[in-house]
């Protein structure tokens, strides 16, 4: 488990980093966090002959949250290519602005990694279990990536192409990742089911449900991990209706997400487990999502209900 | 008196330094040596064709590619079958390179050295072996089936078949009232130790000597192999077991074809030379432990007594045999636990598969015994409508009934008899501790709550202590620092600690005065190894009848210098003294000066001596005939049979009623290894046993696909525990020393695994109400039996109306 030769590249501009990636193109691969690179470089199953490492890059070490995101549309919170989960995790503002971004980033791996992983990286590798791709997805994100020939963003919907596929080209350096702020009174909320704690999980759900003034459904969506070769994101209010937020049929949500949802088998689960869980944890997201946007949570472990700051 | 350190939880000597990073393990050894990698065999089953280096020889670094037919003599011929048995007819082993074919993903092909590992694997890259393929034997069904072979000349992939029985079993299930069946299954793990194997090598052609380091549990038996194999005399081969990070059983194989190679390329390139196994190859060439199948019949009485119990069994040994049948035969006998059977008939069939080989992991066959019975005896429990404990109180050996022969043969080939145990007192302990009897009170709270709770408990026997010998080397410095030897090895067991325990007794010294070496053939040459759970018991009496002989001759040195008689002499705090007169003392560096005659003055304390030295009589040799220069003694100790040590878990488990989560919410165990020399060290092994019994239970498996290839050869996708996964252990102890050694000591290290499958299973079942007779069990198989159980019992109901 050592990985094959290759030229180790550290610019000092992003510049510099999008001009060598240019110029190398197929040859190179980005090393952000490299806990997701270093791995198949050390199993040979991936063999750049050239690494740019972009941890020196200090200008893209940021997490912001802004009032008007950079593609001029509403609030959001961007994060630079060099932040780590860690640092998007325990950012007070991003906290504030978002708090999806810490519930979700909770259950990426291990409190480690996430010192190291960073969430751009995470979504550029677009690994279908990744929590960061259907958080970006739920929220209608973009992704800003660059190359010597200029800059183009591009929106969640159409950035996730397969199974770590995403649509950043050799050659582009993708900058940063914009988490929109979604307008009206909404509640959000995390839930997934993992072997063990910190694992992959076997099927995750980000809930989205937005309430009007009287606290009525306009909204419910959620978006799935390690269902699909891509993070899927559902439109779910037709099956729940536009009824008052306590009384709201979730379940029915969770048996629509069933009903659409076309898992794969692994060594860790059936499909139709994966299809129970979908539904399951819908019910249960949706159910703390529509808690949440009313100012309250609700704790899985206990059952109990309690305020969310 | 200077307080008793037998018994005494201290905390591990050896654990700041490993703790702050300076441990040294065979990685950490030899830098700049020349650095190995494998080419292994990415196919199940296969004959060699070609194998083409011409596109490696001009990789920067490359020293030299080894192929099976580059190997002189012994070192290309099988490696030895260590623990030959009538039963094992059709016994193989590999060749420390594959010879024309191969059996398993992972078996070694092409040995590269290079300047560095990095260089090695890219010459190993561009190496490639052409083969002609023979279909896989993959699974136990389908090795039963012998439809296709894994060795041409094994028929029915059958290495080994045996019967032992007592009794005639199955007229006496006839006859029984009651009868259950049931078919168990328990899937594959493996040790998986945090540091893989790892071998260092050098020849020191002035000394004409080697030396080799590797991460072992038995260094001195790896000399006898490697200097047979290497042709030196064993004087001329040193092996050393330096810091060893886990063995949990696969590094009791010896040798690994890397131990024969390492130091034979060493000798033949004349260059230190390393390899350190990495994860990806631990996984397909070491060894893993574990698959069974059981089928049980059990004939019983309307109070759950056992009449009869017939079991068989097949067990997946993998492509070969180096440990022989060790862990099947262990499954046959320690399946009794603490039960008379009755009537017992057991037959086992050892299989060929084209995977990674079978040699024991902690608990070495227990574990699926164990769940085998524990299992049969919740069956019973159930058939009657009794409760779980009273089905085991009525079975139950009595304390009064021991010594108890079973009239089986055991592992190490003499009868299995139980020397001491009291389990009727243990499951009392047990009964308490989990609160067994309040436990339906805290279910119906639980289902109040939507909740779904169930308890379970498993019981097992262990025979620790096998023999046939141990040694012990104790020597008093001049310094009064006190050197200790045993020839095991110590991978994480506390050795430094616990032998130093019985040695500052047994020689009235401080703790901090004594010094452990394990595992070093420099130190000691006579040794057996570190495996089923026998280092306190054999190496701890060992040492203490060194102890003894060199306190003895102390007090005989001492009370010469003191004009005392020896029997009124004691030694406290490193001081011999004539007891009640404290004032007429000698310290015990001096006696250790005293007691060779050769005195040049390097230090005070031989200065010192000269005060005590008595007058030389001249007609006397300065040594006497039949005594020794010097203050030590070595010892060995060889028991007739194994002692055997028992426990008892108890476990609460939670199931998600809706996504089938397993959470473990108390794990409770009752443990009797006889005396303690440590308690804190016995309740470390027994909470790492545990973490290795939850993980088989409910994590870790091996996955072959029909091709043979493991489909989670990493630790991504090879679920070990991580510590959120492990319960709180609670422990409560009982004493009933060995009758069998001078301490009274019981082995502890395996037990910790043995019940967690079988207590895990009897929980998840109470929960569920319905039969678990697979495990490990993940969240998807328990939503799958739900549904499964659901479907029945509607169809069930669909009859009735
Ligand atoms: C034990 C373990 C458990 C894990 N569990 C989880 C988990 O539960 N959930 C989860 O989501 N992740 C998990 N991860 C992955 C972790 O989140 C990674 O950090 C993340 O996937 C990749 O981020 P990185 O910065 O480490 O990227 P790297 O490993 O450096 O790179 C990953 C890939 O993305 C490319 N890349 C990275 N940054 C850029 C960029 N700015 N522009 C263009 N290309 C880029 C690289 O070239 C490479 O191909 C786990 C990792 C480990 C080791």
């Amino acid at each position: 488990m050592k990985p094959s030769p290759f030229t180790y590249h550290r610019p000092g501009t992003t510049e510099a980093a999008v001009g060598l990636l240019t110029e190398l193109g197929t040859d190179a691969k980005v090393l952000a966090g490299g806990q997701s690179l270093v791995p198949l470089l050390n199993m040979r199953l991936a063999a750049p002959p050239h690494l740019v490492d972009i941890n020196q890059l200090q200008e893209l070490n940021y997490v912001r949250a802004t009032g008007t995101s950079p593609d001029g549309a509403g609030p959001a919170v961007v994060v630079g290519a060099a932040a780590r989960h860690a640092d998007v995790e325990r950012d007070p503002a991003a906290h504030q602005a978002l708090p999806l971004l810490r519930r979700a980033l909770r259950h990426v791996a291990h409190p480690t990694i996430r010192n190291r992983g960073t969430t751009v990286g995470s979504i550029v590798h677009a690994d279908p279990a990744g929590e960061m791709t259907a958080v970006l997805a739920l929220l209608d994100g973009s992704v800003e990536l660059r190359s010597a020939n200029g800059s183009r963003r591009v929106g969640a919907a159409d950035f996730f192409v397969g199974p770590l596929e995403s649509a950043a080209e050799p050659g582009e350096l993708a900058v940063s990742a914009t988490f929109p702020v979604p307008p009206g009174q909404t509640g959000t909320a995390w839930l997934e089911v993992a072997r063990r704690h910190g694992d992959y999980a076997v099927c995750g759900v980000g809930a989205l449900v937005t309430v009007d003034a009287d606290h009525r459904v306009v909204g419910a969506r959620a978006a799935y991990i390690s269902v699909d070769t891509t993070p899927v994101v559902l439109d779910l209010l037709d099956a729940v209706g536009t009824g008052p937020a306590d009384t709201a049929d979730w379940s029915a949500a969770g048996r629509l997400a069933a009903s659409t949802l076309r898992p794969d088998a692994d060594i860790h689960a059936t499909a139709e487990y994966r299809r129970h869980l979908a539904a399951v944890l819908t019910g249960r997201a949706l159910t703390a999502a529509a808690l949440d946007a009313r100012g309250r949570g609700v704790n899985h472990h206990t059952g109990e209900t309690e305020e969310t700051a | 008196m200077t307080t008793r350190m037998l018994g005494a939880p201290i905390t591990r000597r050896e654990d700041p330094r490993l703790l702050a990073g300076q441990g040294r393990y065979v990685d950490d050894i030899g830098a700049g040596a020349l650095e190995v990698a494998f080419v292994r065999s990415p196919h199940a089953h296969a004959r060699i064709v070609d194998i083409d280096v011409t596109d490696a020889l001009d990789v920067q670094g490359l020293v030299a590619i080894y192929t099976h037919e580059d190997l002189p003599g012994r070192v290309g011929e099988p490696l030895p079958l260590l623990i030959p048995h009538p039963a094992l007819t059709h016994g193989r082993t590999p060749c420390a390179l594959a010879k024309d074919e191969v059996n398993h993903v992972g078996e070694p092909i092409v040995m590269v050295v290079a300047t560095s590992r990095y260089l090695a694997e890219d010459a190993c890259d561009r190496i490639r072996v052409s083969f002609d393929f023979d279909p896989p034997v993959v699974g136990i069904e389908n090795a039963r089936d012998g439809a296709q072979l894994v060795h041409d000349d094994v028929p029915g992939n059958v290495a080994a078949h045996l019967v032992q029985e007592v009794g005639d079993a199955a007229a006496a299930i006839d006859a029984a009232p009651n009868v259950v069946e049931l078919d168990l299954d328990i899937e594959r793990s493996a040790s998986m130790p945090m540091e893989g194997k790892g071998v260092w090598a050098r020849w020191d052609s002035d000394d004409r000597s080697l030396r080799v380091y590797t991460s072992t549990q038995a260094s001195t038996s790896v000399r006898a192999a490697v200097a047979a194999k290497l042709g030196l005399e064993a004087d001329r081969v040193e092996v050393v077991a330096p810091d060893v990070g886990g063995g949990f059983g696969v590094k009791i194989v010896h040798p690994w074809p890397e131990e024969i190679l390492i130091p034979w390329a060493a000798l033949t390139l004349g260059q230190p030379v390393k390899w350190t196994e990495d994860r990806r190859e631990h996984f397909v060439s070491s060894a893993h432990e574990r698959g069974q199948l059981h089928k049980v019949r059990a004939g019983f009485d309307d109070d759950g007594r056992l009449l009869g119990l017939d079991v068989t069994f097949w067990h997946d040994n993998g492509a070969y045999t180096p440990y022989g049948i060790i862990v099947p035969i262990i499954t046959s006998t320690q399946l009794l636990g603490p039960y008379k059977p009755g009537a017992y008939r057991v037959e086992f069939f050892s299989l060929y598969t084209n995977t990674v080989p079978v040699t024991p992991y902690r608990g070495a066959g227990r574990p699926q015994g164990c769940f085998t019975m524990e299992r049969t005896m919740d069956a019973i429990a159930q058939h009657l409508g009794l409760d779980r404990t009273v089905v085991r109180e009525r079975n139950f050996i009595q304390p009064a009934e021991m010594p108890f022969d079973h009239g089986l043969t055991f592992q190490d080939g003499r009868p299995l008899i139980y020397d001491s145990g009291d389990y009727p007192a243990s499951l009392e302990k047990l009964k308490k501790l989990v609160g067994w009897d309040e436990f339906e009170q805290y279910r119906t709270a639980a289902r109040a709550e939507g909740r779904r709770v169930g308890i379970g408990l498993a019981c097992y026997v262990e025979g620790t202590g096998v023999g046939p010998y141990e040694g012990g080397f104790v020597k008093v410095e001049t310094d009064g620092g006190v050197v200790v030897a045993t020839g095991l090895t110590t991978q994480g067991q506390g050795h430094q600690t616990a032998f130093a325990q019985v040695v500052a007794d047994e020689l009235g010294v401080p703790i901090d005065k004594v010094t452990v070496t394990t595992g070093d053939t420099r130190r000691f040459k006579y040794a057996v190894g570190t495996f089923a759970s026998r280092a306190a018991v054999m190496s701890g009496n060992a040492i203490a009848v060194a102890a003894r002989q060199v306190r003895e001759k102390a007090l005989r040195v001492a009370g010469e210098a003191l004009e005392a008689d020896p029997r009124d002499l004691e030694i406290v705090d490193g001081v011999v003294q004539v007891k009640g007169a404290p004032g007429s003392s000698v310290p015990l560096a001096t006696v250790a000066v005293l007691s060779n005659p050769l005195r040049y003055a390097f230090d005070e304390e031989t200065q010192r001596a000269t005060q005590f030295a008595s007058p030389a009589d001249p007609d006397r040799p300065p040594v006497a005939e039949g005594d020794s220069p010097g203050l030590e003694g070595t010892g060995y100790y060889s028991p007739p049979r194994s002692t055997f040590a028992n426990g008892m878990h108890a476990v609460i488990v939670e199931t998600d009623p809706d996504t089938a989560e397993i959470t473990v919410l108390r794990y409770c165990v009752v443990h009797d290894c006889g005396t303690l020399i440590n308690p804190r060290i016995v309740e470390g092994q027994i909470h790492g046993g545990v973490a290795q019994g939850v993980g088989g239970a409910l994590y870790e498996r091996m996955v072959y696909d029909d091709a043979g290839q493991l489909l989670n050869a990493s630790f991504m996708d090879f679920l070990m525990p991580y510590s959120t996964e492990v319960p709180a252990v609670e422990t409560d102890h009982l004493e009933t020393p060995s009758p069998l050694n001078p301490l009274g000591i019981k082995g502890a290290g395996e037990a910790g695994v043995i019940p967690g499958s079988a207590a895990l299973a009897s929980a998840i079942e109470d929960a569920e109400g319905f039969r678990i007779t697979r495990m490990p069990i993940s969240p998807s198989e328990l939503h799958h039996l739900r549904v499964q159980h659901e479907l029945a019992s509607s169809a069930e109901k669909g009859l009735e109306a």
